[in-house]
Order: structure tokens, then sequence, then C-alpha cells
């Protein structure tokens, strides 16, 4: 068989994300059996979850979930984060043996909170020492990636059909509050396993269905701010872009929305003087962090996700909601699975997002709240 | 009178045991539990009637040479690619990129339609094809429109009767809209006009269709000022290769 990159396949790709607005959490098989739904517009080269809420008894830690190609990697990575991190916990994450699950690297998570010694030393903030020991393990470390770094959350991929790597990791036993997934069907780049969606930086991940054509003037921008792209895919730059708008510069995510989904200027001309003020400086100031190209995204952070087209609506996707869940995904198809009757279902316009947060202020607490009365 | 329960079906099973049976003649299928399984009566012929419960997947009656097919629910991407005959009736709203290069057949689509509706819809001589959309299509309506008929009926009063540009393109075929629309969501080859009594003899013949197919009141819908988007020359392009 060809290798991507030898050979160009039309562009697939399935999305879906799930969100219990009260914070109740519920388990990974609901999200698996959605995107599954879709199982043809995938074509077995990358399937991912994200998981929010899933690791209550160390929701105060950094979760680093790692693929390792070889032990040296490993040690390597293991040398370095004993050097930077206090390790709570650490275990290879648990799977099972699947028939369509092949060639897997080594999987591990540790549980860890950055030495306070070191971090001092750094003069950062513990999210920008996190960023920037993630980039350098994975830009330097030789067959190391960390591919999740969230709180309370995790990045769950391989190369395979999503429905398969549900089971390979054992998705069905773990619960969260909110869980988006990705079936993938590579068209420009390779089909691995740190290739596959989502993209994590911290406690933000994207999947994507599209082509984000601006991927190279992204990049460029990203690393004017110090992020590095390693994961040879353009959905990297989503994560990225986001990380810098939300944590970073602090836009609220409805503005962030129209920083990547910026209304046409001839749109903007016919916005009110106030608004049209607004848009036209955000279009500025944010040129570069602009997605070009087809893409339909759903982006997860702390407390919810915004699931956005391009503006001239070159992907699918369909919202609904049923009392606290909002549903989004690729195909209404894949909602009715896990969710028969709703109570509203639309389409959004392009450039249009849906937002869904957890309703209210504190999500540990509630998180917790939730755990005693289950 | 077939019934047959789609649940957790593949397409493929699903619509190999479809072919058969309209091959056999058969005059009403109906489908139960449909989620998501796609291409159902593509490339079909015949007359029979297939009633659908659930969310067909997506490319529904693509190719499809007569058949009517109606869906109790809503669709998705890509309804009746390419169909040269037949009907599609959806009580609900469908996605994106629906009715594009439809050559003959009706679609009615009860509610909301997605982005680039009936895109280089064409005709030939009795082939006209016809889409009627209850409430409101998207963005690159009618684009590159080369013949046929579409009625934006907008039943619930949107701002946006249609999205930005409609009729891009557009140089054959007719487009009535039921209310106003602002010029600069119409690309620069429309021409909109006040619809004439020949004009609304066609829209009664589709509007009375609808009407019965989803219980609207017909006089209700025809009471409302329509207007007309057409193209200004057949061939504007005809020099661009000169």
């Amino acid at each position: 068989m060809l290798k991507e990159g030898n050979i160009r396949i039309p562009s697939g790709c399935a999305i879906s994300g799930i969100i219990d607005k009260s914070g109740a959490v519920f388990s990974g098989q609901i999200i698996a059996d959605s995107i599954a739904t879709m199982h043809d517009r995938s074509n077995g080269l990358g399937g991912g979850f994200a998981a929010y809420g899933i690791y209550p008894d160390f929701k105060e830690h950094y979760a680093f979930h790692m693929f390792y190609d070889d032990a040296k990697a490993k040690q390597d990575t293991e040398d370095l984060l004993k050097a930077n991190f206090v390790i709570a916990y650490e275990e290879k994450i648990p799977t099972r043996k699947t028939q369509s699950i092949k060639n897997a690297p080594l999987i591990h998570r540790y549980f860890v909170l950055p030495k306070l010694e070191v971090l001092n030393a750094s003069e950062m903030n513990d999210e920008d020492f996190i960023v920037k020991f993630i980039f350098n393990v994975n830009k330097n470390i030789d067959g190391a990636y960390i591919f999740s770094s969230g709180k309370n959350m995790g990045v769950f991929k391989a190369v395979g059909y999503p429905e398969d790597v549900a089971e390979f990791y054992k998705l069905e036993t773990y619960n969260g509050y909110m869980w988006t997934a990705h079936g993938r069907f590579p068209t420009n780049t390779p089909g691995w396993w740190g290739g596959a969606h989502p993209f994590n930086l911290l406690n933000i991940s994207v999947v994507h269905n599209g082509e984000l054509s601006s991927y190279d003037t992204n990049r460029k921008y990203l690393e004017e701010f110090g992020y590095s792209c390693t994961l040879m895919t353009d959905t990297e730059v989503a994560a990225y872009i986001f990380d810098l708008l939300l944590r970073k510069h602090k836009l609220p995510v409805t503005l962030a929305a129209k920083v990547i989904a910026s209304p046409l200027w001839n749109q903007v001309e016919r916005l009110s003087p106030k608004e049209r003020e607004l848009y036209y400086n955000l279009k500025i100031i944010y040129s570069k962090a602009l997605l070009n190209g087809p893409f339909s995204i759903i982006v997860t952070y702390d407390n919810g996700f915004i699931a956005i087209n391009d503006r001239i609506k070159l992907r699918p996707l369909t919202a609904a909601s049923q009392g606290d869940m909002i549903y989004v995904a690729s195909e209404e198809s894949a909602i009715r699975r896990v969710c028969k009757n709703p109570d509203k279902v639309w389409i959004p316009k392009g450039g249009e997002p849906v937002i869904a947060e957890i309703e209210q202020q504190n999500i540990s607490e509630i998180y917790d709240k939730k755990e005693v009365t289950a | 009178m077939k019934t047959i329960d789609a649940q957790d079906m593949h397409y493929k099973d699903l619509n190999e045991i479809i072919k058969e049976l309209v091959k056999s003649g058969e005059d009403v299928i109906n489908l139960k539990n449909v989620n998501g399984q796609r291409y159902i009566g593509d490339n079909l012929n015949g007359k029979t009637k297939i009633n659908i419960e659930g969310t067909p997947g997506n490319d529904l009656a693509a190719f499809m040479d007569g058949l009517t097919i109606e869906v109790f629910g809503n669709g998705q991407d890509a309804i009746g690619n390419t169909m040269n005959d037949g009907s599609i009736i959806i009580h609900g709203h469908v996605g994106d990129v629906v009715g594009y290069g439809m050559r003959g057949g009706t679609m009615y689509i009860e509610n909301d339609a997605g982005y680039r509706v009936g895109i280089h819809m064409k005709q030939y001589k009795d082939k006209i094809p016809a889409i009627i959309i209850g409430g409101t299509p998207g963005d690159f309506f009618g684009e590159y429109m080369a013949g046929g008929c579409m009625i934006v009926l907008n039943l619930k009063n949107k701002k946006d009767i249609v999205g930005e540009y409609c009729g891009t393109g557009m140089h054959g075929g007719v487009i009535y809209l039921r209310g106003d629309v602002e010029d600069y969501k119409l690309g620069k080859e429309v021409i909109k006009e006040d619809a004439t009594d020949d004009d609304l003899k066609v829209i009664s013949k589709y509007v009375k269709n609808f009407s019965s197919y989803f219980d609207y009141d017909f006089d209700k819908i025809m009471n409302h000022k329509f207007i007309k988007l057409h193209p200004a020359g057949s061939r504007p392009y005809e020099k661009l290769y000169a």
C-alpha cells in the first residue's frame, strides 16, 4: 500500500462531541457509539477521543499521555520528567488486545506537578512551563510525544477506526462530562499515531474535519509565540491558536470564533459602526490566526466546547440538544444513535459557533458533588 | 408492501434488499429505524414508493430515475444528486449540496435547507427539475443554475430568505421567493422582478403539492408577494474563452 504523501485520497473525516452541561459524567461508550455511526467517513488511518472529567483522583495534576517509539525514548523522557516534575502516579495506559490496532507504541501516563524549585528558577507560570516542556520533548527527544497534557482530562488516539480505538483503550471504563471523537481520513499527511486527532495542549483539544490551507501562515505565526509544530498535520495549529487566544490573550470564546472564522470584508462593511470597528481590528490584529480552507472543528476547553465551520461551510456540522445534553457531529445520524429524540436539531451556519459550557462556575466543585450523588 | 427494519444494518445490505424489491416491482417499501445508511434509492428506476422512518444518510436518491421517497424525519447532505426523475418529500430539514446537478423530478422540503442547494440544476425540454423549500436555504443557493425551478416559501418569516451568493453564475432556470431579497445577496448575473400571473400559475402547482404533503393552508401560503430571480442572459461566459 502506498503511504500517505504518495497517494491522495479525497477527504472525509468524522467528528462528534457531547457535553452534559450539568457536569454529570457519562461513559466513553456513548461517544464511541456515536462516532461509529460514521464509520464510512474514515479509512482506518486514525481515530481518537478527548475525555474531560475522567481523572478526579488526580484532578490538580497535569496528566501527560505519552507515545514512545522505544525504551530509549521512554528512558530519556523519564529522566527529563523526573528532573522537572514531581510524579504523583505513573502507569502504562491500560489497553486491550484488539485485532485491528497494530504497531502500538509504548503508551504511558504520568500525573505530574512542576517541581517548585525548577518552576521558580524558570520564572514562568506553571502553564507556560508545561508548554515549554512539551515542545522540548516533542521536538528534541526522538520517538517521544506528549500528546495529552491537561488536568482531569485525557486524549486517547491511535491508527485505526475510532470504534476500535475506543475498544483498545477501554474507554467504556472512563466517565467524563464532555467527550469528543474523531474518525480520520488523512489526505495530505501521514496516518500515524501522533497525527491522529484530537490534538491537545493543556486543557484544549481539537478534532477537525477538513484541510487548513492556512497551515503554514498559522505555523509561522505561532512560532513567534514559541509554539513548535511537530506532528506533521494541519490540525495541530488549531489547538495552539486556541491556546494562544483563550489562555494567553484571554479572548472570550465568542471572539476567538470570529478570529479563526473571521467575517468576510464585505460582511464587516454591513455591520453596525461599533461591530465594524471590532471586527475590523480583529481581522487586522489576528489575520495570521485565521483558519482558511474547509473545516468543521470541535474545540474543547476547561468547561465546554465550541463547534464551528469555515465561513462558507465546506464541511458538515449538525447540533442537537436534549435537556442538559448538547451534541454536535458531522452527521445527524451520529447524534440520533445516542439520543433518539432530541428536543432540538439544527444545522449551524458557516462561521457561526455552537458554544456549550458547564452551567455552574466551578467545575471541580460540581464534579465532586456529582460524584457523591451518583 | 414490504417493511424492512434497518436497525444497525450496513448500507450495502440494506440497499441490496431495496434494489431487489424495486426490481421485482414492489409498490411500497417501508424502512423503519433508518439511521445514517447512505445511498438509499440511488440509481434506481421504477414506480416504487419508499417510506423512510429515521435519518437517512448522505446521497439519498442520487441518480434516482422514478420512484417516490418520503422521509419522516430530517435529511442529511447531497440528497438527489444528479437525480433524473421521481419525487422526494422530506418532513424536516436537509443538509448541504442538495439537488446538485438535478435534471428532473421534484423535491419538497418542509423546513430549512443547507448551503449550495440546487447548484447547477439543468433542464431539457419537458424535464424540468423543481425544489420547493418551506423554510430557507443557506448561501450559494442556485449557484451556476442552468435550468429548472426552485421555490423558497420562508413560512417562518426569517430575516434572511436566502443566504449570500444566491444565483452566482446563474444562466438558466428560475428561482421564486415568497418575499423580497437584498441585492447584495444576489449574483451579478441575476435579475430580480415581481412574479407575473404566469409565474404564479407555476408556483401554485408546486405549492398545492407542498400544502397537501405537509398539511399547510394553500391560500395562506399564496396570499403573499412572490418575486422571481432569473439570469440576465443565457450564456454569460460565451466570450470568456473566445
